[in-house]
């Protein structure tokens, strides 16, 4: 068992607000367990509520390094554990041309050919790491099987090279948009953080925070009418990343109040869709201006 | 609670999950046991996040959750020690209007623990009680009965005169929909409360199985509240996404593979008898196609409405959707489903009003309608499409018309029919659901639940 990185929940709380992420009890809870319980941490939710960013502020709290595994479709092991570098492989058979088959084996599958990638790197690496697994659910099933056994026992196997355990733990975060249901095996394995909007105040406190100009009454209403978009049916309802940048548009027009001129005119900003737009204008009444 | 007692509460607590559909394995009550071991229980909200982190596997499952952890791990025993004095109604009401105005939540729990402790009780309790719920011995709290009293909702222009801002229309508007979500929370707060209340007195279990609501894809199309109707709504649109993946990759893997022995060999003569490229076979090209009919009648109404908008949102993945509503007489909607998207709520009202479906009454006739359908549009249902009926089969006593399925699922490449009636009830009555499913396979769909199971096995990949 190694060192684990906090001490309590509350030294999560401050840690990660020094990296400039306000975590709610949930998520400072989950974080404290899943380092002392040495289990993935798997977050899921809606685009922009900060799943990424978490990952991010983690890393530089404990001053790890962090490695990054984009999921897709179609990726595959060479793209997440391990390649050959075939290139500079050839290149070197052709540069020893008198040596036997033995000798040129032996070299060209070594250390200076492999070139490793995400999940190998964090394994390997003996600095403390942050790995993020980015959305998870694009990738397909086969790929979830592969991490199963990487996260299991954190240990990856390169035929010509033997067994690869890691040195030190990494801290693992899988994030998804829940577009698709991950598989039961991998989701057993891990701690599961279901992150949501915020609470008016929290969310009021990161505006602050990421937008520091901006005027304290301003951020309140900012925050309230972000609040009341959310509990209107909307294809898409407006997250965390949204409200911050509402926020700044707001700062860069120089808005000091929020009236139907203002919002009527930056509605864009943090609606994405023509029939989203429709419905809060008619349910803010700012069709008013429109006629 | 001590920490002796706490492996039984949680064995406990982890067997109510399980009856509300939450599977829990022993492999996650160990968790959430070491979880309680790292943390304590000195924090009540962490410990609910630890819980949760430990025991949940899915985001929908968060509300049966919560109202299984308040009731097993209670903020209190008795009387909750936060809650306010002794109030009258009117008072009670005065302090809530201000709450509600600052959108105090803490305010708002000690509010709703008042509320129940003063109007709440019912049964006898020694000193009579003074609701008149008293049935026989049977007491408790009844959290209908303190909403009933406090009234909660006739506080909206009072909660909204004492936010009033300066702002106008826009100003008010926001007010509006804030104070009327403050005011569903604490009707929550007030029916958690009770809860907790009568579990006390009538044991735990029993509570947890009768007043919990259940997930929201098991709540029953037909009986589902305005609200869990709206919160389905909601969970359409990724529903929609998840099955579009699906089916994008289903579509990708079947393009890719498969050799076409007879180009190949062909190509191969231009070298010399040496495949050297082989050729792929092409992907069957098209989309399939699909014909919905469905039932508009009063009693299967709220269904049809519901699965229409999983067709809207569906509408991308097939190369065309025709829809048909019936009650008496089939018309075609197709033209009015894509309108709703904005308004979903009026789209039934709407299709009741512009399309002609019924000839007296809203009873629905089945033989009519069916006959109706094959004689009016012969050419909609052509060998690529599906065809989905959506209905009950409660003919009213009227004939069937088994013959115009029959002649419907000739003509389809596939036909499935949805019956949002429990399977057991089927055949009772007036229904010609079994009569129906020995013509085409008819499936139970009466949650969210069984339609995705459905929808992502049935739809042709």
């Amino acid at each position: 068992m190694q060192e684990p990185l906090f001490g309590s929940v509350d030294e999560v709380v401050e840690r990660l607000a020094g990296a400039g992420y306000l975590a709610s009890t949930a998520v400072a809870t989950t974080v404290f367990l899943a380092d002392r319980l040495g289990k993935p941490l798997l977050v899921e939710g809606p685009a922009g509520v900060g799943k990424t960013e978490l990952a991010r502020a983690l890393a530089q709290a404990t001053g790890s390094d962090l490695v990054r595994l984009q999921c897709y479709e179609g990726i595959d092991e060479a793209r997440a554990l391990y390649e050959w570098n075939h290139a500079k492989q050839l290149l070197r058979i052709t540069a020893g041309r008198d040596e036997g088959w033995d000798q040129a084996r032996d070299e060209v599958f070594s250390e200076e050919f492999l070139l490793p990638r995400p999940l190998l790197k964090a394994i390997r690496n003996p600095d403390p790491t942050v790995l993020l697994i980015d959305e998870t659910d694009k990738a397909d099933v086969e790929m979830e099987g592969l991490l199963l056994e990487v996260l299991g026992d954190f240990q990856v196997t390169v035929p010509e090279l033997g067994t690869i355990t890691a040195q030190r733990r990494p801290f693992v975060l899988l994030t998804s948009n829940a577009t698709r249901e991950l598989s039961e095996a991998l989701k057993r394995r891990c701690l599961f953080l279901h992150l949501d909007f915020p609470s008016p105040e929290l969310e009021r406190d990161i505006v602050a925070l990421k937008v520091p100009g901006l005027d304290a009454t301003l951020a309140d209403s900012v925050v309230r009418v972000v609040g009341a978009l959310r509990t209107m049916e909307l294809r898409k309802a407006p997250s965390i990343a949204e409200t911050v940048d509402w926020a700044r548009t707001l700062l860069a027009l120089g808005a000091d109040t929020l009236d139907e001129q203002v919002v009527e005119t930056s509605l864009g900003v943090i609606l994405k869709y023509q029939s989203d737009h429709r419905k809060a204008a008619a349910e803010l009444r700012l069709d008013t201006l429109l006629s | 609670m001590t920490a002796s007692a706490l492996p039984g509460r949680l064995v406990e607590f982890v067997g109510s999950l399980r009856e509300h559909g939450i599977p829990v394995g022993p492999g996650e009550t160990v968790d959430a046991a070491a979880a309680v071991d790292v943390l304590g229980l000195a924090d009540r909200e962490q410990l609910r996040a630890a819980l949760a982190a430990t025991v949940l596997r899915r985001s929908g499952q968060r509300a049966t959750f919560d109202a299984l952890f308040d009731l097993y791990f209670p903020v209190a025993v008795g009387a909750a020690e936060s809650a306010d004095k002794p109030l009258d109604a009117a008072e009670l009401r005065e302090a809530l209007v201000a709450a509600l105005a600052e959108g105090d939540e803490a305010r708002l729990r000690s509010l709703a623990a008042a509320a129940v402790e003063e109007f709440g009780r019912y049964g006898n309790f020694g000193q009579g009680g003074s609701g008149g719920g008293g049935a026989g011995g049977m007491r408790g709290w009844s959290a209908y009965q303190a909403l009933d009293r406090v009234r909660p909702e006739a506080l909206l222009n009072r909660v909204l005169a004492a936010i009033r801002t300066d702002t106008g229309a826009f100003g008010d508007a926001v007010a509006r929909t804030e104070a009327r979500s403050r005011i569903t929370r604490y009707r929550e707060a007030v029916q958690a409360e009770a809860r907790r209340r009568t579990a006390e007195l009538r044991g735990r279990e029993r509570i947890a199985h009768y007043a919990v609501p259940p997930q929201t894809d098991l709540v029953s199309f037909t009986n589902a509240t305005r609200a869990q109707l709206a919160e389905l709504r909601r969970t359409i649109q990724p529903l929609s996404r998840k099955l579009a993946t699906r089916l994008a990759t289903r579509r990708r893997r079947a393009r890719r593979g498969q050799i076409d022995l007879r180009r190949t060999l062909r190509r191969s003569l231009a070298t010399g008898g040496v495949p050297m490229r082989p050729a792929m076979r092409d992907r069957r090209p098209g989309r399939p196609e699909l014909v919905l009919l469905c039932d508009m009648s009063g009693s299967v109404a709220g269904f049809a409405q519901f699965t229409l908008l999983l067709v809207q949102a569906l509408s991308d993945q097939f190369s065309k959707i025709r829809t048909f509503a019936f009650v008496e007489l089939t018309d075609e909607i197709t033209g009015l489903v894509p309108a709703g998207a904005a308004d979903p709520e009026g789209l039934a009202r709407r299709i009741l009003t512009r399309a002609k479906l019924t000839r007296w009454g809203m009873s629905s006739d089945y033989g009519g309608s069916l006959a109706s359908f094959v004689d009016g549009w012969p050419d909609a249902i052509g060998p690529r499409t599906s065809v989905l009926i959506l209905g009950d089969g409660r003919t009213n006593g009227g004939d069937p018309n088994l013959d115009a399925v029959r002649r419907i699922a000739d003509r389809a490449k596939h036909v499935y029919w949805l019956n949002p009636e429990a399977r057991s009830s089927w055949g009772t009555g007036d229904s010609a659901a079994l009569e129906y499913g020995r013509v085409v396979p008819m499936h139970e769909c009466r949650n969210l639940r069984q339609l995705t199971h459905l929808v992502t096995e049935l739809l042709p990949g």
